[in-house]
């Protein structure tokens, strides 16, 4: 019997159409834009000024404050300005725009893995400089710098590091391919992240329909001995989440509004571990990750390494350019992506898929009354009552949403999937917990 | 190039709908169907199409021309309620009556309370009970099944008459209830035939069948039918361990509307509750209401009525069974 | 059906009825709250229409919230006409202050081809929704975003989203300045403002704060900041503050020159008479209204 997590969960169709292609370097674009705020917390501070000549992996945002994550050039060449450029919001951020020139890369870093140093050479802080240093933040799509991840707050134990490579979002390949092509990269990186947190044990979740990673990455296990397990898991969506996947490989439950740390386990992607692994063994500081690029309308789905400031246009382009008939180009999966309002946004460290719909698959159907049929309370992988939270949310019942614990949800969007009525659920409920948030604030003083 | 879309995620969709839904009903609703018309012949077919007709009929009427807005009639929903109706009327009665039970259950149980979604209590069983009230007499003359046969339809007591009979006469119900006193085996409770009844509670089998359906397209759960089926199992067991006047659970579970109900009617998405631990207090108490009626009631069937008290009190087990929170 | 039963069903119908009565007295009684008897009479004053402009849930809770606080202070009822407040004054024994009348003002003109879309939004229609995740269907970060969230907030039917335009429009005779549609827009983008003589106002009808060249780009009619408008204002009452220019309408002598002078078109003027000279650039609204 296969390990998954309870309750609720969905099964959305997988889509992954890219899962045998090969990880390939993306040609480097004409010019880059590096936005300053990759990160959840304090974007940083602008090292460079227009017209000044960089090269690749070199630090051209500092860090601000515990909370922040410093920022690299990704490309060697010329600042043109510090402007402001759309995110995938649309709203304007600052970002190091870039006129790539040749493609050189900064002393510091080596292209290859340093030779001849064993693993217990590197210090816990040795290994922390070089993850705070690289500007490393969580590559899964929640941007939380792993520096801050890795630091348990004084008090609490962690006693297993869970390495998520599930995957669940559907289309997603970026971390299917890291593992099949990066196996015993990620198992070094894997026993560097254990020995930061000075744990002696850690899991590897993989869902089951990745045989492949599963094989590959049990193999480098065995190969290695390193005392990691590999832990295969039944396939349902959100289990890449990390209360989820923390409940389906150990059985704790994370109680609400807790960190992880609560029940003594820290979760990583496995895209951070592998980004930890080049930082800890070649100074190379988060400046390209994998991309999935993908759609059922594309003429060449596939797994590109990309460059942190690469236009989306560009992956496309790789891809086998824009279809005519593209309704949403989505930064992310399908369930809790961020669909673009251009092309020209950029990849950021978070980026871990491109995904391309045709206008005829982009369209909400619309919305119905609810007839009760209590699929999406079977969906919710929190427990919660989506409807209810809908109906609290429409008419600003904000204390009662509170009470309903609308804070708790993780904005997954199963409920919107499952819904026969085809209602927005998750818009209301998101409004829902902006509002109890802002309740929250303005009671905290008294 | 085209302007992008942009919507918040989620960007796909199950593609579940309501029409999959209200048309997964009908399809488990179809070898009850046949098997009535099997057994009361033609007139099950009129008695279904004139409600289906009529509830759709009002239900358009009332959205287009009272209401004023968009008709959606075509959702399927009508299509049940009227499907249901009939299987809760008998084969003979005038059409007359069952277009003014589609009208009640329509505008009345449904469209009165908003339409789809809002309603309180069970569309059909609004309909039924109405009609059960005012017109008694020709809701409870029961024709005996035979088929196509034209002779002038008879009528007989329905098997659950001989639950009171047993009771008055105090006698063992297995002894009232036989092939001897004017009952039947058990098991043609099962098959529906030669049993007198409504349209769609003769066949037990017929309406297992759909169950299976339901179940299998994930269209409902199982908790509400089964939760019923073992309420009534445990209710009319004891009472038949206490006395064997009491028929017993068996005879209960196959007789009457209890798979009608508890298949299709209690597990109504719009007036059942929303979680499984609610769903278990409504089964159970639509269960005991059951038996207490069918026993102890003046009417001979009490799943109608249990369904509808249940389904009053399903906005407070709404309020306080919450489902199992993940921490 | 003998006597007797009628005089059993009566004695015990009556013994029912009176048990019940006793039973009601006493919860009466027990669960009875005692309210001040002014809150009565000032939700009496008050206009009845629940539009939750002054803050309070309804014109009950703004009632309660008077009679309890004893004062006026901040609590006001926005939608009430000038004898509002001075007769819930006089029933506290206290004195109101005068309030200016106020019309909800509409401070963005991005119509469609002013402000082009970019982008095709797609989610729960509502402008909160769309304004927390999206800068919005075309380039300006700052503008209307035309779903509508002002106009479900009146409750006096006066204002409503035009349909060519994707703007809202106000009913002035119907607004009663409550503010409530100020308080639903989540971009800050419409302001109560005085009146006016004759019902004329002059106002800067935009909010975007970014850099003049990113501001035009986004939108044609779009404040660049450009402060032209308050050099030319004799009184003073223009203000240009991080690339975006508001004029106090306390100051404001409604003279139009800032009008003119605007080289975008971005101030408008409600409510004047016709200029004799040709107008050009310039927009003007609602002159078909009487002045």
């Amino acid at each position: 019997m296969l390990k998954t997590f309870t309750p609720g969960g969905i099964h959305p169709p997988a889509d992954k159409l890219s899962s045998r292609e090969a990880t390939v370097p993306l040609p480097l674009p004409e010019r880059v834009a590096i936005p300053l705020s990759q990160h959840i917390g304090v974007p940083a501070t602008p090292l460079v000024k227009k017209g000044d000549r960089v090269k690749a992996g070199q630090l051209i945002g500092e860090a601000v404050g515990p909370i922040s994550a410093n920022v690299h050039s990704s490309v060697s060449g010329t600042v043109l300005d510090i402007e402001a450029v759309v995110d995938a919001s649309g709203y304007a951020r600052p970002a190091v725009v870039i006129r790539v020139e040749g493609d050189e890369w900064d002393a510091s870093v080596s292209r290859q893995e340093s030779p001849g140093r064993h693993l217990s050479a590197f210090s816990r802080e040795e290994i922390l400089a070089a993850i705070q240093a690289a500007g490393i933040v969580g590559m899964g799509g929640a941007t939380f710098p792993t520096r801050v991840k890795l630091s348990p707050p004084p008090g609490s134990e962690p006693g297993l590091l869970i390495i998520n490579g599930v995957e669940c979002e559907p289309f997603l390949t970026a971390d299917h391919r890291l593992m099949i092509e990066k196996s015993r990269e990620l198992l070094i990186g894997t026993r560097f992240l254990m020995k930061a947190l000075g744990v002696e044990q850690a899991v590897i979740g993989i869902e089951n329909n990745k045989p492949d990673a599963l094989a590959g990455m049990r193999e480098a296990v065995m190969k290695h001995a390193l005392g990691i397990e590999v832990c295969p898991l039944k396939v349902k969506y959100p289990q890449g989440g990390e209360k989820q996947l923390i409940r389906a490989i150990t059985g704790r439950r994370v109680p609400p509004g807790a960190l992880p740390i609560s029940v003594g386990v820290v979760v990583h992607n496995v895209g951070t571990v592998y980004a930890a692994y080049e930082a800890i063994t070649m100074h190379k500081p988060l400046v390209e990750r994998v991309v999935t690029v993908t759609g059922k309308s594309l003429s060449r789905p596939g797994n590109y390494l990309c460059r942190v400031g690469t236009p989306v246009a560009c992956l496309i382009e790789a891809a086998g350019g824009l279809p005519g008939d593209t309704g949403k180009v989505i930064a992310g999966g399908p369930m809790m992506g961020k669909a673009l309002t251009s092309t020209a946004v950029v990849v950021t460290k978070g980026t871990s898929g491109v995904l391309v719909i045709p206008e005829s698959e982009a369209r909400r159907q619309p919305a119905r009354d609810c007839i009760r049929c209590t699929k999406c309370v079977k969906a919710c992988p929190m427990g919660l009552e989506p409807y209810l939270l809908m109906t609290l949310g429409e008419y600003r019942q904000t204390e009662a949403l509170e009470r309903a614990r609308v804070m708790d949800c993780i904005e997954c969007g199963s409920c919107n999937f499952t819904c026969p009525a085809h209602r927005p659920l998750l818009d209301i409920i998101r409004l829902g917990k902006s509002r109890v948030g802002q309740l929250m604030k303005t009671r905290k003083p008294s | 190039m085209n302007k992008l879309i942009i919507s918040p995620s989620p960007h796909v969709h199950g593609g579940d709908s309501i029409e999959r839904n209200m048309y997964g009903v009908l399809v488990a609703l179809l070898p009850a169907l046949l098997c009535s018309i099997l057994f009361f012949g033609w007139g099950a077919l009129y008695v279904t199409i004139a409600a289906v007709a009529s509830a759709m009929l009002f239900e358009y009427a009332i959205q287009r021309y009272l209401l004023k807005q968009p008709a959606t009639i075509d959702d399927g929903s009508a299509v049940i309620t009227g499907v249901l109706l009939a299987f809760n009327l008998p084969s003979t009665i005038p059409l007359w009556l069952v277009m003014l039970g589609a009208l009640v259950a329509i505008g009345i149980g449904k469209m009165s309370f908003g339409g789809l979604g809002n309603n309180i209590f069970n569309p059909a069983l609004v309909g039924r009970v109405f009609l059960l009230i005012s017109f008694p007499v020709q809701m409870t003359t029961w024709p005996v099944p035979r088929g196509f046969e034209t002779t002038d339809a008879v009528t007989g007591p329905t098997p659950l008459v001989f639950v009171k009979q047993a009771l008055r006469e105090h006698k063992p119900f297995v002894e009232v209830f036989s092939p001897a006193g004017g009952g039947r085996d058990l098991l043609d409770l099962g098959t529906g035939s030669g049993i007198g009844g409504s349209l769609g509670e003769i066949a037990a089998f017929a309406l297992l069948l759909g169950f299976a359906y339901l179940l299998i397209k994930r269209v409902i759960t199982w908790h509400i039918p089964v939760s019923i089926f073992l309420a009534i199992a445990l209710f009319s067991g004891i009472l038949h361990w206490i006395d064997p006047a009491y028929a017993g659970p068996l005879f209960h579970l196959l007789s009457g509307g209890v798979m009608l109900g508890a298949i299709f009617m209690a597990t109504d998405y719009v007036t059942s509750p929303m979680s499984p631990r609610g769903m278990w207090i409504y089964g159970t108490g639509i269960g005991a209401l059951t038996i207490i009626i069918r026993n102890f009631g003046a009417y001979p069937e009490g799943v109608s009525f249990a369904i509808l008290i249940m389904n009053a009190f399903t906005p407070l087990i709404n309020k306080y069974c919450k489902p199992k929170r993940f921490a | 059906m003998n006597s007797s039963m009628i005089i059993y069903t009566a004695i015990s119908l009556c013994a029912t009825g009176i048990t019940a009565a006793v039973i009601l007295y006493l919860v009466a009684r027990k669960f009875r709250v005692e309210e001040d008897p002014r809150v009565d009479a000032i939700e009496a004053l008050l206009p009845g229409a629940n539009c939750g402009g002054c803050g309070q849930p309804g014109c009950r809770g703004l009632a309660v919230a008077i009679a309890r606080a004893n004062s006026l202070e901040g609590l006001a009822c926005p939608a009430g006409d000038a004898a509002t407040m001075p007769a819930i004054a006089a029933v506290l024994g206290l004195e109101a202050g005068t309030r200016v009348p106020r019309v909800a003002v509409v401070r963005c003109n991005g119509d469609h081809d002013r402000r082009p879309r970019s982008s095709v939004y797609d989610g729960y229609p509502s402008c909160v929704v769309e304004h927390a995740l999206y800068r919005g269907e075309g380039d300006c970060p700052f503008g209307c975003l035309g779903l509508g969230d002002c106009a479900r907030a009146c409750a006096f039917g006066a204002i409503r989203v035009d349909e060519t335009t994707g703007l809202p429009v106000v009913d002035e005779a119907a607004c009663t300045g409550c503010e409530a549609c100020v308080k639903a827009c989540p971009r800050g983008i419409i302001e109560a403002r005085a009146r006016g003589i004759k019902e004329r106002r002059v106002f800067v009808s935009c909010v975007n704060r970014d850099r003049g060249a990113i501001a035009r780009a986004a939108c044609g009619s779009a404040c660049i900041g450009c402060g032209k408008c308050a050099r030319e204002c004799p009184f003073g009452a223009i203000t240009v503050e991080r690339n975006l220019a508001y004029i106090d309408f306390h100051k404001c002598k409604l003279c139009r020159k800032c009008v003119s002078s605007c080289p975008t078109g971005a101030i408008h003027e409600i409510n004047f008479p016709p200029r004799k000279v040709e107008l050009t650039r310039v927009e003007t609204e609602n002159t078909d209204t009487p002045c």
